[in-house]
């Protein structure tokens, strides 16, 4: 059993970072039971030096004090209060003792990376048996004390009892007796039964609330060390750029600055290497950033140079009107395209940059053969790696402390911010902490890729697709691992692409080539949101088409309730086991009526200037189906104000955080379509700051966005990206509803129609 | 030099004078309240009161400060927490919470001036404020309440 548990933990790891990848040899759920639990190979918690510390997450000191580690990232999502409270409630501890203790980067934890919502989803599991092996213990040395079995004690919040001899004992007051016995097998767990959970399911408000409410919560850019200077790098503007000449006189002689440094240019692939330039190290922020322009650098710019984005959308748009490479086919679409009843669109998504509202920064010391950093990464142990390639050292030599992250979705998976800090350290002899500029986020990003799809569907007399073909083309995220890498990978095609839930006699789904010239990454929901766009808004044309009801037309594509069978098709399923998450699409025919019913989608009418869209899709085994209500004005102003969304995710956790999520995913959506759109010209990123790269303000967001979370007894499933892609397309259907244009290019901005 | 008040202390700078109130605030007194999001007077994360004005510090050169009274986060309320904050907390708005400091300052801001704000009212004081994770709709909420408790 416990092989074949290994082996899909290999396919997942291959499956997400892909062959030639940065891959990071770590387990997914690291070991909680048996030796090798407690192998320290960085800094010790306050878990780890507790009195009673049955295993690596979770600790218990004799005054009642819960340490509990969080070794995910803390960016928004309360990651840091969930996963803990999980623990927390099969402990039965008093949520109001336990303290959270934030992990550095280290390998015994198993996966670290906080990207691909499956914290939940992945450690779930362990969190529970670290919970429920302490209280086994607890229980077992108070049942000793008072000489009755185990079996007749039970708990209350941070309480052992014995009913029949009214026996209490506090949790701190048993931390002795119990740190004297063995840990539990597995097997010799018991668990609660999800009635009696006190948090799972209820959940609790973020352990940092009031700090962040108060200023006092710190972040990467709060880090600070006694003797750091500040740096700020100016980088070659075209990727792989070297520098060709250097003046650096004028920026010395401004106030603060101490020096400058030139940073080696990468060897390709980029992965997560700093990109080279030149450092301006000085006295504070402002005086870096004030030497840096003045520096004067002429660039060799090499290959991308040729970098184009109107070029570029032109070549990628040609690519997927040609026959691509064969995804998945169902029957025999080649011969059911007759010439007659074709519909077929071009969709258009271009690169996305993830402009969180902390620009990256690092703090890191070089010190005697060893490195700490402080950072606000998703992924400490990419860190480790990154910086130990660099300075050759040891990646048990770095030690990385893992700060709040002001914003990451997915932009701080990639720790090329921290080496740079190392990097310099190492250069320096100094604690050297890094800081860009919203500029250089905006212009030195692991973009979103751009992506053009080609669909095309034969339809019988009634409007329903006969035969049906999708072909996409995008610059896929391997590239920036392996340059030659110009095809989707498995894992990124099955984001909504490959899985077409569609019940039709004739699917092909194809993939196009396309060469990368910037570097390509992950952003929340990756390549779900053009896939989905293209999919859920192609369908609302055909369902107008055929002047059906876009939310029966949908349902009548999809189905009737079934499992999926990827037979013979590579389906990664965001590396989840298939028969534990199976693609249901009874699921995702639940969310649409439960929205379609939530949202009065029946009585609503569209009309001039009024609309209303819909739009489903499954992602990171989460089912969504949204509404997007538009009012558009006589000037073409685009107001929302009302977005609902109903939510399969399996087991929800913490509810109220979840409810967030999707509020914030319609915001992250509401940017992607207005005005997401980052352009090369002459290989340099043309954006800079959030006057041209901009993103959704308060008076341009949804009004009100209503989250409806089914019960299900299926197992938990991402919420952080799922609720983006429906709403993309959602938004879009609705803009057609109230306009009668079609937005096929997005965003809104620059599309001739709209803008 | 400058003399400056900063959360009731008397301060002086002898610093670039072109150096924004911000980096003085961050790198200099370590006020790390204040957050850097742009630089430019774009997203308000900088958002400061001068003279009981909110204010981009980010853009705010220390030369303009000159006699000014600075209030930050750190300082917003000087018993407990501010009825904002209170609202903050029980609407639950941050996610990531970078961008709150400024969100909350520049909504004491408004709440001064506008005690009982309408939502076109809120909108075009907060549209200056950038939230990446997407709050918005709990900032109104979290306004509203804090009105409605003032009042």
């Amino acid at each position: 059993m416990s092989q074949i548990e290994n082996v899909s933990r290999r396919r997942f790891l291959k499956g997400v970072f892909g062959s030639g990848a940065l891959v990071l040899a770590v387990r997914l759920v690291p070991p909680v039971f048996g030796q090798g639990q407690t192998q320290m190979t960085g800094g010790q918690t306050d878990a780890d030096t507790a009195a009673l510390h049955p295993n690596l997450f979770v600790g218990i000191q004799p005054d009642g004090t819960v340490y509990i580690v969080a070794h995910r990232s803390e960016m928004g999502t309360a990651i840091r209060t969930s996963l803990p409270m999980v623990l927390a409630d099969e402990l039965d501890a008093d949520w109001k003792r336990v303290k959270i203790d934030q992990a550095i980067g280290d390998k015994r934890y198993g996966d670290q990376n906080t990207d691909g919502s499956h914290s939940i989803r992945s450690f779930f599991d362990t969190m529970r048996e670290c919970g429920a092996t302490a209280r086994w213990m607890l229980i077992q040395a108070a049942a000793q004390q008072w000489s009755v079995p185990a079996s007749e004690c039970s708990t209350e919040p941070h309480t052992v009892i014995h009913k029949a001899t009214a026996r209490r004992a506090g949790y701190g007051d048993l931390v002795a007796s119990a740190a004297r016995l063995t840990p539990p097998r597995k097997e010799d767990l018991q668990f609660k039964k999800p009635s009696e959970w006190r948090y799972i399911g209820k959940g609790m408000t973020s352990v940092d609330l009031e700090k962040l409410c108060t200023g006092k919560a710190m972040y990467g850019m709060d880090a600070h060390v006694d003797g750091m200077v500040y740096a700020s790098i100016e980088r070659p503007p075209v990727l792989g750029g070297k520098i060709k000449t250097l003046d650096d006189q004028d920026a010395l002689k401004i106030a603060g600055v101490q020096q400058t440094v030139a940073i080696d240019p990468f060897k390709p692939p980029a992965a997560f290497q700093p990109l080279g330039g030149v450092a301006v190290i000085a006295d504070n922020t402002w005086a870096a950033f004030q030497g840096r322009k003045k520096l004067k650098i002429t660039w060799d710019n090499g290959p991308n140079e040729s970098y184009d984005s109107v070029a570029y959308k032109k070549e990628l748009r040609e690519t997927a009107h040609k026959p691509g490479k064969v995804i998945r086919s169902v029957g025999d679409s080649d011969k059911e395209f007759p010439t007659t009843n074709v519909a077929e669109a071009d969709y258009y998504v271009p690169l996305l940059a993830h402009a969180p509202m902390e620009p990256m920064v690092a703090l890191a010391e070089f010190k005697d053969g060893k490195v700490t950093a402080w950072a606000p990464t998703q992924n400490p142990q990419a860190v480790q790696a990154i910086v130990s390639s660099e300075l050759g050292i040891p990646k048990e030599n770095v030690i990385c402390n893992v700060t709040l992250l002001g914003g990451g979705f997915g932009r701080k998976s990639k720790p090329d911010y921290v080496a740079e800090a190392a990097v310099l350290s190492k250069k320096l002899g100094r604690p050297v902490k890094v800081v860009w500029t919203r500029e250089d986020d905006v212009k030195f990003d692991y973009y979103n890729a751009v992506a053009a799809m080609y669909m095309k569907a034969s339809v019988d007399d009634k409007g329903k697709p006969t035969a049906w073909l999708q072909r996409s083309v995008f610059p896929p995220i391997t590239s920036t691992f392996d340059v030659s890498a110009v095809y989707g990978d498995p894992p990124h095609l099955a984001q909504g692409w490959t899985d077409l839930p569609y019940d039709l006699p004739n699917i092909r789904i194809e993939n196009g080539p396309a060469q990368a010239h910037v570097r390509i990454g992950w952003l929340r929901s990756v390549a779900n949101i053009y896939h989905a766009f293209a999919i859920q808004c192609f369908t609302d044309e055909l369902a107008h088409r055929a002047k059906r009801d876009p939310v029966a037309y949908l349902l009548d594509l999809i189905g009737p309730p079934r499992t999926l069978d990827f037979t013979n098709v590579q389906y990664p399923n965001y590396g989840a086991d298939y028969k534990t998450y199976p693609w249901e699409t009874g699921r995702l025919r639940n969310v649409i009526e439960v929205v379609a019913d939530k949202s009065g989608w029946v009585k609503k009418k569209s009309g001039k200037g009024h609309g209303f869209g819909i739009a489903a899709h499954r992602s990171f085994l989460t089912y969504v189906a949204t509404v997007v209500e538009v009012e558009v004005g006589d000037d073409g102003e685009i107001h929302i104000p009302r977005v609902d969304t109903a939510v399969d995710a399996g087991l929800v956790v913490n509810p109220e955080i979840t409810r967030a999520q999707f509020e914030g995913a319609a915001v992250f959506g509401t940017s992607i379509v207005r005005s997401g759109e980052i352009t090369a010209k002459n290989g340099a990123i043309e954006q800079s700051n959030f006057n041209d790269y901009p993103v959704a303000r308060i008076n341009e967001v949804p009004v009100q966005t209503n989250v409806y979370i089914a019960e299900s007894s299926a197992p938990p499933a991402g919420v952080g990206e799922p609720g983006v892609p429906p709403f993309v397309a959602a938004f879009c259907n609705a803009i057609f509803a109230a306009t009668g244009k079609r937005v096929r290019d997005l965003p809104l901005s620059s599309n001739s129609d709209f803008a | 030099m400058v003399k400056l008040k900063v959360n009731g202390s008397d301060r002086t700078f002898d610093g670039d004078p072109s150096m924004p109130l911000l980096w003085y605030l961050r790198d200099i007194l370590r006020l790390t309240g204040t957050k850097f999001g742009c630089g430019m007077a774009l997203c308000g994360a900088c958002t400061v009161h001068k003279n009981g004005q909110a204010v981009r510090s980010c853009v705010t050169p220390m030369s303009a400060t000159a006699a000014s009274e600075i209030r930050t986060i750190e300082d917003l309320s000087a018993n407990g927490l501010h009825p904002l904050q209170q609202a903050w907390m029980q609407i639950n708005v941050p996610q990531c919470g970078y961008c709150q400091s400024g969100q909350i300052m520049q909504a004491a801001s408004l709440l001064k001036s506008t005690p009982h704000p309408t939502d076109e009212q809120i909108d075009e004081a907060m549209a200056g404020n950038i939230c990446r994770c997407g709050t918005y709709q709990r900032i109104r909420q979290a306004i509203k309440m804090a009105a409605r408790k003032t009042a």
